[in-house]
């Protein structure tokens, strides 16, 4: 099955909606509440960097019977230094975004930490992908 | 019985009465589970998403959900007979009426002595800080005060499962202590007979079948609406023999408010939150499975509005309610009172056994069945109108289509889909009176009647 969402930037409000999605999805497929975390704090965290850094984006979300397939897409600024971006605690957010309760530099570093398999591309200027693959099976 | 509704061995407090029932749709749209379905014109109870949380009894216009209770004459059974009651019991009585005159009113109806079950409290909160300084687990912790909190998790946070804290609620603590008390006293144990005075409909189901215990501590149970009839009548024609107190004592002003909002959460350590209303606490639940850190310590969750001063059973007004007994433990805390914090516990006793998820949202057990489910649901709605109006006799246009991949209902349940399947003749009339009659009854089937 697939699920399809478009991110707009900045709006902070609707972050989250995808992963609502996911989730009652996954319930609905009897997936184990641990790995439904994991896919759901991947997908959380991704979200909100699109929502916090890019213009905006696109997750498209493949689901079948072993696997998870998250793909995410944005036309963002672009990540420049990618190993210094994945390093707990490194932050770029605005004042005004970590005044929501954003940006405390977890974010890379955490989506990799839930994810199974963890795949990102960027491209300075033109933007974003990250594409994360979860176990379904026990 | 319906034959599409599959039931299965959970007991429930809550029951249609047919007669009663005119199908009349709110009690299906207030049910946070999605637990009711209406079928040839009556309201049916899907036993396995039901948490008896009595929403469904309060929107009823004519009280046909009744909720089941022992017969009083089972009191008579025991030599001793002990009312075992909750604060709000005596709060929601108008103010006019002291607390003694009720307790020797309950006395006159047969029983032999009163346990105010909030005198326990301290001994509950030896155990909640006992149980949380072993606990290794994510936080926050989740209070088990209120049996329809602990089935909503169970049925629809199965994460949250692990979180519960297990202690047994306030009302079986004291149906343990005290009984042991009784007995050190003497007292024959086959002659006792503890009955639960019950605000809401799942404590009773909580009694029925119990979660996380072999066996319930109490010897049955009676309605609290019921008695307030019954002590009401007796006051007001002053035929309360000789006032009374309770066999505990007085109450501490923390065991008149636990039950209340913030009665539990005011006295744990850390950050503490305390919800009231199932909707509200399903609100807060979806958004904490969702999030990693929380940074919450404890999680204080009520079903009903008001918590217990809004149970489905107490006949009060359920601000007053509260008033009252706010009123009352600012009194309490000047006087003396006896409390069970210094007592030894025994945590076996006091423990509950583990509490397993049971989810209802599970389409399928084999996953790839369960993909092509959601696939079909996801179609469905997006050809259905998505106006909730419930003339399907599923709550939302939701729930009708996860009832058609479920085998239990049909498109052309969907009044607006009927119209068209009839327009591009796929669906005759006579087909379609005979769907309407399945879900609304022969008496209502409006289109035949015209003829």
């Amino acid at each position: 099955m697939r699920l399809q969402f478009h991110i707009e930037g900045g709006d902070f409000v609707n972050a989250g909606k995808a992963s609502s999605t996911v989730k009652r999805a996954l319930k609905q497929l009897d997936v184990s509440a641990k790995k439904i975390k994991r896919v759901i704090i991947a997908l959380y965290e991704t979200e909100v960097n699109v929502v916090a850094h890019a213009n905006g984006g696109d997750i498209d979300v493949l689901i079948d019977s072993d696997n998870i397939r998250l793909t995410v897409t944005d036309s963002g600024p672009g990540i420049p230094d990618i190993e210094q971006a994945m390093t707990e605690g490194f932050s770029t957010a605005s004042k005004s975004v970590r005044e929501m309760g954003f940006g405390a530099g977890m974010g890379l570093a955490n989506i990799k930490r839930n994810s199974d398999s963890f795949h990102i591309e960027s491209v300075p200027g033109k933007g974003t992908t990250v594409k994360i693959i979860n176990e379904l099976k026990e | 019985m319906n034959a599409e509704i599959v039931h299965i061995g959970f007991h429930h407090a809550l029951k249609v009465v047919d007669e009663l029932c005119i199908g009349c749709t709110h009690c299906m749209t207030v049910c946070p589970t999605q637990a009711i379905r209406v079928r040839d014109g009556k309201a049916v109870i899907i036993e396995e998403r039901c948490v008896d949380c009595g929403n469904c009894c309060k929107a009823c216009p004519v009280s046909a959900i009744l909720i089941e209770q022992d017969d009083f004459e089972d009191i008579f059974k025991y030599e001793v007979r002990i009312a075992l009651v909750p604060s709000v019991f005596i709060g929601q009585f108008p103010s006019r009426i002291k607390a003694n005159e009720v307790f020797g009113g309950l006395k006159n109806l047969g029983f032999t002595h009163v346990i105010e079950i909030d005198s326990v409290v301290d001994m509950v909160q030896n155990a909640y800080d006992d149980f949380i300084d072993n606990y290794s687990g994510e936080k926050p912790t989740i209070s088990t005060f209120c049996p329809a909190i602990v089935r909503l998790i169970q049925v629809r946070f199965p994460s949250l499962v692990n979180h519960l804290i297990s202690v047994k609620p306030p009302s079986d603590v004291a149906a343990i202590y005290y009984r042991k008390q009784m007995e050190k006293d003497g007292v024959d144990p086959e002659q006792i007979g503890i009955f639960y005075v019950t605000p809401c409909a799942a404590k009773i189901a909580s009694i029925k079948s119990p979660v996380g215990e072999k066996a319930s501590s109490v010897d049955g149970v009676i309605n609290m609406e019921y008695l307030y009839n019954k002590l009401l009548h007796l006051i007001m024609n002053r035929e309360v023999k000789e006032v009374g107190e309770p066999y505990t004592g007085g109450l501490s002003s923390k065991g008149i408010l636990w039950s209340l909002t913030r009665g539990e959460s005011e006295h744990q350590e850390g950050r503490c939150l305390a919800i009231d209303g199932i909707r509200n606490v399903t609100e807060f639940l979806e958004r904490l499975e969702e999030s990693e850190e929380s940074n919450i310590d404890f999680l204080e969750l009520r079903a009903c509005d008001e918590s217990c001063a809004g149970g489905v059973l107490i006949s009060g007004n359920r601000f007053l309610t509260v008033e009252r007994l706010n009123s009352k433990a600012s009194l309490s805390s000047n006087s003396k009172v006896t409390t069970l914090a210094g007592k030894p516990f025994d945590r076996e006793l006091y423990a509950l056994d583990a509490i397993e998820a049971r989810s209802m949202l599970v389409l399928d057990p084999d996953r790839s069945v369960a993909i092509e489910k959601i696939n079909k649901l996801e179609e469905l709605l997006k050809i259905l109108p998505g106006i909730d109006c419930a003339a399907c006799g599923s709550p939302s246009c939701r729930t009708l289509a996860e009832d058609i991949v479920q085998g239990r209902a049909e498109p052309a349940w969907c009044i607006f889909l009927q119209e068209l399947y009839i327009r591009d003749k796929r669906l005759s009339i006579e087909e379609a009176d005979e769907i309407n009659c399945h879900i609304w009854g022969k008496d209502r089937n409006y289109r035949s009647q015209s003829k």
